[in-house]
């Protein structure tokens, strides 16, 4: 019964606490860090519970982030005709909705490509992609604006009763905005993975023949799973660049998918809490760090945490902690079944 | 016409290097089936070692070249030692995983160490380029091409005719067979991982004089390595010099004719390319990776 409370005692936890923190940075980082925990549960679905390891995922991220930045400013573009097409700013919300689908729509085509290889051809087929897209919005000016980045981006906007359509320039509100897409996006990869298509996926991470000789659609599911992680990544993207409104082609550095990878992995990757844990901790992390150690020493610190996860702990912090609570309560009933009974040591009759 | 000798003259200058870099990769994933995250860190670490030695320390530039190549392979050595022995048996991504983490720990070391700042190495050879005809290749390039050529000779007659690359082409057959036979497989796998960083230490040292060493001039040099080794097929070596060659044409004519932005994204739209039509690459015979 507490399992099952747990995660919506920390959502309500995490809903209250803009009531008491005044402190404008901590609710920065926390808005940041949730913007990255949904990018992160959206590369789990694809690296925890299909098995893929995805290194271009940030590119789904960048590509939502460009789209929706792109059609709530408007823009023009010379395409060799006439005329140049010429859209206006479109409302945040469509615009927003326009960056999931555009990484949807990429997540598709990179499915139906990538798919025919797996392994480390997959990686790395993934991990090009991702350069192609940061080269795209560097050198396609006209439309992107390159290296100097497209700024003054609108927040998102609610609608809040009483005053009519706010945009969203409150800490607090885009926090809570950010905590309910997180919430969102953790019932909706719930949902996948307890339905039908999540056990098809889980059974062709476990063994991709048995899947296939048991009638399960190998392409097909990869792809459904890849568009749907696309699309959230897109969403993530496009949260972030309304967030801190500026958008430049740095948003599609390895780095950065490098990130994710960290926050699955460590969290425990194929389970549901562990991008959220893993993703409070590499969000805080630098923030800790940052008092104690140049940023360099940073970046060292993260990869051996990385090296020194794989080792000692390859299945991640979550089900490292479930077994330890299931091996307790395990010990605890068979304590409680045996409360009497002497301990019998081997050897020790005479 | 004089235009398009120029960029081959480039192309092929710039392919010595890839290659060096591909078969690097490749030999380490063909025979240890390790992707190495840390290859553009030993790239650039053998491009800081030259910098070292030969603009700080004084030293002579050949010999700066020599060492920065086999601090590079002892460097390769350790990290296949400390990292990889241990995880012998784990599967792709695991290994994949922990040299991702190596790699990023590596470049953040470089930029503690050197700073963020780009240095040159310095070379004795005349700026002065040799004029041939309409093509114009300065005496470094020429240079970076020879050893790049002869390293590649060195290299395919350590493999194909000494009892160490039998003992090593026998590891990447059949690991277990070759044990059988006597080979020492651990051994095997260090002196792998170490010839392939020193091959791409010994590149970045060469291409040090003639561009900039920055921490992070290892991140894009490594994608390439991957499409260099994507284009030969994962661990087929002659593959690998073939690609890095055609991955050097690819780029200096797409540069030259197509658009010189996108330089950078050639290597990147051609394996998207090779993976549609021959997912197995360019050159392999027939493998399994589906």
């Amino acid at each position: 019964m507490t399992a099952r409370l747990l995660p919506w005692l920390f959502v309500l936890f995490m809903a209250l606490l803009p009531l008491w923190m005044r402190d404008q940075y901590i609710l920065y980082v926390l808005t940041s860090t949730g913007i990255f925990i949904i990018a992160a549960m959206s590369l789990n679905l694809l690296l925890g519970y299909t098995g893929q390891l995805s290194l271009g995922h940030v590119a789904f991220f960048g590509i939502g982030a460009y789209t929706s930045a792109l059609l709530s400013l408007g823009f023009d573009l010379d395409w060799g005709g006439a005329e140049p097409f010429v859209l206006d700013p479109q409302p945040v919300w469509l615009a927003f909705l326009g960056g999931i689908l555009m990484a949807a729509l990429f997540g598709w085509l990179i499915g139906r490509l990538a798919f025919r290889v797996r392994g480390a051809y997959f990686v790395i087929v993934t991990i090009s992609f991702a350069q192609v897209m940061r080269m795209v919005a560097l050198n396609w000016v006209d439309l992107t604006e390159g290296p100097m980045a497209l700024n003054n981006i609108p927040p998102l906007s609610v609608w809040v009763p009483g005053e009519g359509v706010l945009p969203l320039y409150k800490k607090e509100y885009y926090y809570l905005l950010v905590l309910a897409m997180g919430v969102l996006g953790y019932v909706v990869i719930q949902r996948l993975v307890c339905s039908r298509v999540g056990r098809a996926l889980i059974a062709l991470r476990e063994n991709e023949s048995l899947a296939r000789s048991v009638g399960i659609n190998v392409t097909r599911y990869l792809v459904v799973a890849t568009v749907i992680s696309a699309g959230m990544a897109g969403a993530s993207g496009a949260l972030y660049t309304h967030y801190i409104r500026i958008v430049d082609p740095d948003v599609f550095m390895f780095i950065y998918t490098v990130t994710m990878v960290i926050m699955v992995i460590t969290g425990g990757k194929g389970t549901l809490a562990g991008p959220v844990v893993g993703g409070l901790l590499f969000g805080f992390l630098p923030e800790v760090l940052r008092e104690v150690a140049r940023p360099e020493v940073q970046w060292i610190i993260y990869g051996a945490v990385m090296i020194v996860i794989v080792f000692f702990l390859p299945q991640g912090i979550v089900p490292a902690v479930t077994k330890l609570f299931a091996g307790k309560k395990k010990r605890a009933q068979r304590a409680a079944r045996t409360p009497t009974t002497p301990r019998i040591t081997e050897g020790a009759s005479s | 016409m004089p235009e398009f000798l120029q960029h081959l003259a480039n192309a092929v200058i710039l392919g010595g290097t890839y290659a060096l870099l591909g078969i690097g990769l490749t030999l380490i994933f063909g025979i240890m089936r390790v992707v190495n995250f840390t290859h553009g860190e030993l790239y650039t670490f053998g491009a800081y070692m030259a910098f070292m030695l030969a603009g700080m320390f004084g030293l002579n530039f050949f010999a700066s070249l020599a060492l920065a190549a086999l601090l590079g392979m002892a460097l390769g050595a350790l990290i296949e030692f400390a990292l990889l022995r241990p995880l012998k048996g784990a599967d792709i991504d695991t290994t994949m995983l922990v040299m991702i983490g190596a790699g990023i720990a590596m470049q953040a070391g470089e930029q503690l160490m050197w700073g963020g700042v780009a240095k040159s190495v310095p070379n004795p050879f005349p700026t002065d380029p040799f004029v041939l005809g309409p093509v114009s290749v300065g005496p470094i390039r020429l240079f970076v091409l020879a050893v790049a050529v002869v390293l590649l000779v060195i290299f395919y007659l350590l493999l194909n005719r000494t009892k160490l690359g039998v003992a090593m082409r026998a590891t990447f057959q059949d690991p277990d067979t070759a044990a059988l036979m006597g080979v020492n497989n651990g051994l095997m796998y260090t002196l792998t991982f170490a010839i392939g960083s020193g091959l791409a230490a010994i590149a970045g040292a060469l291409l040090g004089p003639i561009f900039v060493v920055t921490p992070t001039m290892g991140d894009l040099v490594a994608l390439k390595a991957f499409a260099i080794v994507i284009l030969g097929g994962l661990g087929n070596i002659p593959g690998a010099t073939i690609g890095g060659f055609v991955l050097a044409l690819v780029e200096e004519f797409g540069a030259g004719y197509l658009s010189s932005g996108y330089r950078d994204a050639m290597g990147f739209l051609l394996i998207i390319a090779v993976l549609l039509v021959r997912p197995q690459g360019l050159f392999a015979a027939k493998e399994r990776i589906g």
